[in-house]
């Protein structure tokens, strides 16, 4: 595929409509079939971990109420006494086997030396909720039992849950090796070019904000049901978007080899980043199975999966942007503290890495510095949340353009046009090191400013009374990094096994797989199996998260499938007695191209793909040709796909209550070329309701004492259906020019837009306020007008 | 979220659930949507359950006459589903509240009498029945009484019916002439009320006549809205937009109690949402009444 831009239409995004139905074999890339996923979890036909292993003996947690303590003496002595209980343990028991049972600290360079966060407290607890004991009984009733019969002493100790607090001189100190509570400081862009920058601009402008705290809140809560068997080692059954990641983990923390650990994840109800972290249920469920030697099963309940994390975002920023007298962005300045938590354990969302080097956006910024301070906190570790960083450097720089437009008495759409990286200017290096691969940026600018264009806003008043504003936010989002594996096997009587070490639990894999493997080959995508899930059965893979599916799976599947079907191409023409360049492919088989053979009934020489299939697992091959029909590819790409868009919000926003509407949501995306524009379209949708989530009410608020004050659903606001826009979606192509398919990934797209869109309307609408903080409740909004 | 173990029962007679309910540790089970959850949290640890469920003579609406004037009376167990299908005339501000309740599941089992019982501070229902002055019926071992709706919740999740008492119905009275109404702010995290305002009134001679106004999700208990009802007395019912929204600003005036909080919603957040909902309550329940006046002069 050329790296030829290619908008829909010459005026730029078009409205999303999904076509019906498949494509009568042939071209099926593009097509928006009905998700085959769908029918089944409707029906409730979907089989999630704690459908299995009913008989499995029941693992629960003792947690503990405090934030951060010394664990001065636990008894387990009542506990132990309840009939029904199996085994109550306490690190004590885990130390003196000899599996290490600490979660490793997270990958990427730390300044300090920390201890993994321990399955079960060592000494010492550094968040509300951290398991202290584990208790294994027969069913979950009676493991509830045994938890409140255990008695734990605990000699509490001071608490900080904000970031940029327990970073200063009078907090309390998490590890002794890091005493400033700092326990990695990143460091991106050249800080004296931008420091030159900022002396030389014309203007500066700066903001301070906090982007809040969320808590994943995937509709099944995790999951694990571990056997241990001497010969074939551990099978853990579980919540995993990453089954070989965990395999891996599980691995470390258990102490044995991969090759005896199988990972199977079955159907998960959703991820959102959280299940690709390692937490201490599933360890501690492999670890009893093979002390007892029985099969035990962990569900966590909601509000343990709230309070043990992991929690995503947590940055508390300064940020300042140096323009020049035409209003060019000269220098950007980022400095950052993001909260980790307790233990040094995610990924993503704090690493400088992943932060920083979204922070251009869509413009041309000569001099970008951000230092970020990874900061421990006694809270919940923090790790990938749906968009992983890549909402939270989009949205300083989309504030930040906001109140430079507000500052400089510019328009903020005119502001950002003027910034945009030229579209002949790529692949583009940003100065704080991202390439972009190809981007196209005014027009789908045009198209959601066009949407919301005539609208009222800056605060104008209808005759309700209400304040109307509006506000856009543009966005780039690096996807699909890593590796992914795909494999392509054709069974002898034509039947089709797609498989790759992606992960679905709602992106809808199974249909998109089949479309792409289906693509111009002779299968139809119905008929094509795919599966995931099992490490077992899959080779090495490493799942599903960053927006990372379609681009890195994808592409492996669709490479693989070009080896299969060119070697089944060269099988047909042997059969066919043609030159393979003659021979074409059809719904089901092959045949020889009309005017290639010999005589005039050329065409009507078929062989069906069937056919080809058993003669390459059979005799008769073409000389050079060994035998199966099957391929496996690892791919990776040498640089992420920029998926990139803008997004526009109208609302109106009542003076009284600070009570506001969204009356307007318009999402216009390029994740480059769409596989299945319905899918396309569902995962903006979702994006969007997470993003505004954020944006509108959700915050894992810690009370004074370090508790988790949103330790439940009751507490901790997430947003319901009906308190949803309705969302328009329009779509561009760009196609990557860096992998076959031309695709971007689009899974977090609505989460990076949506916050920054949201935020820049309300304040439009409210005069004279420059900032809000997330969530924009109506109590912020209020008070900001009151003031 | 797993309940100690504890012992089940289900009569069929109310005064086998009486017996029952004699027992200290025993509670009784209505829809189960208020009491399962605490249940389930081990913030109440009965030793007996006793599911009401069998007490078919508990369910249904129906019209009564009882010293001259009319009422509807409503068995303690009909599901909040069960009283808006049955949709009974001259209780407007009940059905807004009852439909306002969670989703259409937890209205196919919560019942009225249980949503009343429970005393969740943020429940629709009690405010309807407290601006319609409306009364329970409450038995016990020995015998039966009375609870006017304003002196039947004491607190958060308190109420003056004791362990062996059951509330039987509630019975409210019936004003063809009158309008209500119900408007709540949704709560963003639990879903119940931040507040909730029920207002029913009458327009007699083209004035507003006898308004009851009164908010949940405000105080731990439902609270009358004195300064509104005062400021409502002869306004205008045939131009009383300015007159209302000056009357429900004054909602906060004269309450008594701590204003509820949380990290979510603050007081002072509800205090400044209040007037916004009663004025939304009271003119729809002045549009419905303007609609009636005289029907039945
Ligand atoms: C997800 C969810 C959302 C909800 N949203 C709302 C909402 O928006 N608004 C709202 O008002 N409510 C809401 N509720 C509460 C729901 O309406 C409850 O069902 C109701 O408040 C309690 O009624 P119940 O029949 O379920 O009673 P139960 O839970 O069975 O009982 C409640 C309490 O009252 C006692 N009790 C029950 N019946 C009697 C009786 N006849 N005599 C004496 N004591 C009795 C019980 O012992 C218990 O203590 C919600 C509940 C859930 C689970």
């Amino acid at each position: 595929m050329s790296g030829e831009e290619s908008v829909i239409e010459a005026e730029g995004a078009v409205p999303t409509t999904a076509d019906e139905g498949a494509a009568a074999g042939g071209e099926s890339v593009g097509d928006s079939p009905l998700r085959r996923e769908d029918a089944r979890a409707l029906r409730g036909e979907t089989t999630y971990t704690d459908d299995f292993g009913q008989e499995a003996a029941a693992l629960a947690f003792v947690r503990s109420p405090h934030a951060h303590a010394e664990v001065a003496g636990i008894d387990t002595e009542a506990a132990e006494a309840i009939d029904g209980v199996v085994a109550v343990y306490t690190w004590g028991d885990l130390a003196e086997s000899d599996a290490p049972m600490r979660l490793p600290v997270r990958t990427g360079p730390l300044d300090c030396e920390v201890p993994g966060h321990p399955v079960l407290a060592a000494d010492r607890v550094r968040y509300d909720g951290q398991p202290v004991a584990a208790v294994v009984a027969k069913d979950r009733y009676v493991a509830a039992d045994g938890v409140e019969a255990v008695e734990v002493e605990y000699d509490p100790l001071p608490v900080e849950t904000d970031p940029e607090a327990a970073a200063s001189e009078d907090a309390p100190t998490l590890f002794e090796d890091a005493p400033d509570n700092v326990a990695a400081v990143g460091e991106l862009g050249d800080r004296e070019a931008t420091d030159r920058a900022f002396a030389a601009a014309e203007e500066v402008v700066s903001v301070e904000l906090e982007n809040n705290r969320l808590i994943p809140s995937a509709l099944e809560p995790r999951a694990a049901l571990a056997e241990h068997d001497r010969t074939e080692g551990f099978t853990v059954t579980m919540t995993s978007q990453s089954p070989h990641g965990h395999r891996r983990k599980l691995s470390h923390t258990l102490g044995v080899p991969e090759r005896q650990i199988r990972v199977i994840s079955p159907d998960v109800g959703g991820g959102f980043g959280h299940k690709g972290h390692h937490h201490p249920g599933e360890a501690m469920a492999a670890w009893a199975a093979r002390e007892l030697g029985e099969s035990v099963k962990w569900t966590a309940t909601r509000s343990a999966n709230y309070r043990e994390g992991a929690h995503g975002r947590d940055h508390r920023t300064t940020a300042e942007l140096a323009l020049d007298a035409d209003g060019r962005f000269r220098g950007l300045r980022v400095d950052t503290h993001a909260g980790i938590g307790g233990y040094a354990l995610g990924g993503g969302g704090a690493m400088p890495g992943w932060y920083g080097r979204l922070l251009a956006s869509q413009y041309e910024i000569p001099a970008i510095y951000c230092r970020s301070r990874c900061v421990f906190t006694t809270t919940a570790p923090v790790h990938s949340y749906r968009g992983a960083g890549r909402p939270e450097a989009i949205y300083v720089t989309e504030r930040l353009v906001d109140v430079a437009a507000e500052e400089l008495g510019a328009d903020p759409v005119e502001l950002r046009r003027r910034n945009f990286l030229d579209p002949d200017g790529f692949p583009h290096e940003t100065a704080v090191g991202a390439t972009y691969d190809s981007g196209n940026y005014e027009p789908t600018l045009e198209s959601a400013v066009d949407a919301v264009s005539g609208l009222p806003r800056g605060g104008e008043r209808d005759d309700d009374g209400r304040l109307r504003g509006v506000g856009i936010a543009s966005y780039v989002e690096s996807t699909g990094g890593g590796f992914e594996s795909g494999v392509v096997r054709v069974h002898p009587d034509g039947g089709v096994t797609v498989s790759a070490g992606t992960h679905d639990h709602g992106q809808g894999h199974g249909t998109i797989y089949a479309q792409i493997v289906a693509d111009e080959h002779p299968v139809a995508p119905e008929e094509i199996e795919v599966v995931e899930g099992d490490t077992d059965k899959i080779p090495t893979g490493t799942g599903t998260f960053g927006s990372r599916s379609t681009v890195v799976g994808g592409n492996a599947v669709a490479e693989s499938a070009q080896e299969v079907f060119g070697k089944a191409r060269e099988i047909a023409a042997h059969e066919l007695d043609a030159d393979p360049g003659a021979v074409e492919t059809t719904d089901s088989g092959f045949r020889v191209a009309d005017g290639a053979g010999e005589g005039s009934d050329a065409g009507d020489q078929r062989v069906s793909f069937a056919e080809v299939a058993d003669r390459a697992y059979g005799r008769g091959l073409p000389e050079g040709l060994s035998p199966g029909l099957e391929a496996t590819t690892f791919y990776e790409l040498d640089n992420t796909a920029y998926t990139f868009g803008t997004h526009a919000v109208a609302v109106a926003v009542d003076p009284e209550t600070g009570e506001y509407e969204v009356e307007r949501y318009v999402a216009v995306d390029d994740c480059g070329v769409r596989v299945n524009p319905r899918i396309v379209e569902g995962q903006v949708h979702g994006g969007v309701a997470q993003g505004l989530g954020q944006a509108r009410s959700e915050r894992a608020t810690y009370g004074a004492d370090g508790a988790l004050a949103a330790s439940t659903m009751l507490d901790y606001a997430l947003p319901r259906a009906s308190d949803l826009p309705d969302i328009e979606t329009r779509a561009q192509e760009t196609p990557s020019p860096d992998n076959e398919l031309g695709v971007k990934g689009i899974g977090e797209g609505g989460t990076v837009a949506a916050p920054p869109a949201l935020v820049n309307a309300v304040v439009d609408a409210v005069p004279g306020v420059d900032h809000l903080d997330m969530p924009v409740t109506a109590e912020r909004v209020r008070t900001a007008i009151e003031d | 979220m797993f309940p100690p173990q504890f012992d089940y029962e289900r009569p069929d007679s109310l005064d086998a659930a009486l017996d029952a309910l004699a027992d200290e540790d025993a509670v009784p089970l209505a829809g189960g949507h208020d009491l399962v959850p605490m249940l389930k949290a081990r913030e109440r640890t009965p030793g007996t359950v006793v599911d009401l469920g069998g007490l078919a003579a508990l369910r249904g609406v129906e019209r009564v006459v009882a010293d001259g004037t009319e009422r509807l009376s409503i068995g303690a167990l009909t599901t909040d589903a069960a009283l808006l299908d049955a949709d009974p005339a001259g209780v407007d501000a009940l059905l807004d509240a009852t439909s306002e309740v969670g989703d259409a599941q937890i209205r196919n089992r919560g019942t009225v009498g249980g949503n009343l019982a429970a005393a969740h501070p943020a429940s629709d229902i009690p405010a309807a029945t407290l601006a319609a002055g409306a009364t329970l019926h409450l038995v016990g071992p020995d015998g039966d009484r009375t609870v006017p709706a304003g002196e039947f919740a004491t607190g958060d999740h308190e109420t003056v019916c004791t362990d062996d008492e059951l509330v039987t119905r509630v019975s409210v009275p019936l004003d063809p002439d009158a309008g209500g109404a119900y408007a709540r702010k949704t709560h963003p995290s639990t879903g119940y009320a931040a507040v909730g305002v029920a207002a029913r009134l009458r327009v007699v001679d083209g004035a507003v006549a006898d308004p009851r106004v009164a908010a949940v999700g405000l105080l731990d208990v439902p609270t009358r809205l004195p300064a509104v009802e005062g400021a409502l007395v002869g306004v205008d019912a045939g131009s009383p937009v300015d007159a209302v929204a000056g009357a429900a600003e004054r909602a906060t005036e004269g309450i008594d109690g701590a204003v509820r909080e949380d990290h979510v919603v603050s007081a002072g957040q509800r205090c400044a949402v209040l007037p916004e909902y009663t004025e939304r309550a009271v003119s729809a329940a002045l549009a419905r009444a303007v609609g009636r006046e005289g029907v039945v002069a």
